[in-house]
């Protein structure tokens, strides 16, 4: 790999920022996931259901 | 499988969770092949080393306004059509969007300083891509003000549409007017303007964050689906409690 040169820290500092603003928006998603999943199971434990998930 | 079927949000939410794992993968791969090729790209001859910032500045401005065009497509399939998955496309894409017109903003800053000697100019080019990010940043606030998901999709589309104009000043601010930042080298009637040893590594940074879009973007709305039963199944709770007739 060629050397970063005189402005290394310019560029570091670029992909770093990159690697922090995704890494922070893909364990959003994640976490929202499994709150969303926590808040649904924790629904359904109660049984409630959408009429379309009744049995007849 | 008729594309009309993916408007069924639970036919939805079984394809998506078999697509993602191998979207997943795809934008793994395409990301560490991306890394490599933009690692061992030659030196520009006049921006020396600060060129690799390209390799993630300019995919993420393509991003940044590429997911406004799809938000307004989506906009229009919430206005027009009442398409049951617009509005959650809509707004799950719009954190992502801001994410990446995010990195766009910093990382040609952070180009700018070692090249223009500044971090910031209003020049039309980084004034309007800041317009756009205030605007992601609006409807993600318009988003969280409005309780009732249909009356918040329907604002939102409205306003979407309304910043789509922003596009093309954003596209051809570097022609109309004068700015310190450069014009268009890649997308361009004549063709790119970049030597290959570049131009290769760019394309292939440029699809690994396609895929990585893609894949939040699948991931994001099916929690919006998920978040949208959950609304449901508490709306019938809450009706069903005793004292509620």
């Amino acid at each position: 790999m060629a050397s970063l040169g005189p402005h290394a820290t310019f560029i570091v500092a670029a992909y770093g920022a990159a690697v922090v603003i995704l890494a922070a928006l893909i364990a959003w998603i994640v976490l929202d996931h499994r709150a969303q999943q926590r808040a649904l199971g924790e629904l359904e434990k109660r049984g409630v259901t959408r009429r379309s998930g009744r049995p007849a | 499988m008729p594309l009309i079927d993916l408007a069924n949000p639970t036919r939805f939410l079984k394809l998506s969770g078999l697509l993602l794992p191998w979207l997943a993968g795809a934008a793994t791969i395409a990301l560490a092949v991306g890394l490599y090729l933009a690692g061992n790209a030659p030196d520009d001859y006049q921006q020396g080393a600060t060129v690799k910032i390209m390799f993630i500045h300019v995919p993420s401005a393509w991003l940044a306004m590429a997911i406004w065009g799809m938000m307004s497509l989506a906009a229009l399939g919430t206005l027009v059509w009442r398409h049951p998955l617009a509005d959650v496309a809509a707004k799950a894409a719009t954190p992502i969007g801001a994410a990446f017109t995010l990195i766009c903003l910093l990382t040609g800053s952070l180009w700018g300083r070692p090249m223009w000697g500044t971090y910031w100019v209003w020049d039309a080019r980084l004034t309007s891509v800041l317009i756009l990010f205030l605007m992601y940043l609006g409807v993600m606030a318009l988003w969280r003000s409005v309780d009732d998901p249909s009356r918040a999709g329907r604002a939102a589309a409205i306003l979407t549409l309304v910043g789509a104009i922003n596009l093309p000043i954003i596209k051809f601010s570097v022609d109309w007017w004068n700015t310190l930042h450069q014009p268009a080298s890649v997308v361009r009637i004549a063709g790119p303007a970049i030597h290959p040893t570049i131009l290769v590594p760019l394309l292939v940074m440029a699809l690994a964050f396609v895929l990585i879009f893609v894949t939040l973007h699948l991931a994001a709305m099916r929690n919006e689906i998920l978040r949208r039963r959950v609304r449901t199944l508490m709306m019938i709770e809450a009706q069903a409690a005793p004292g509620r007739g």
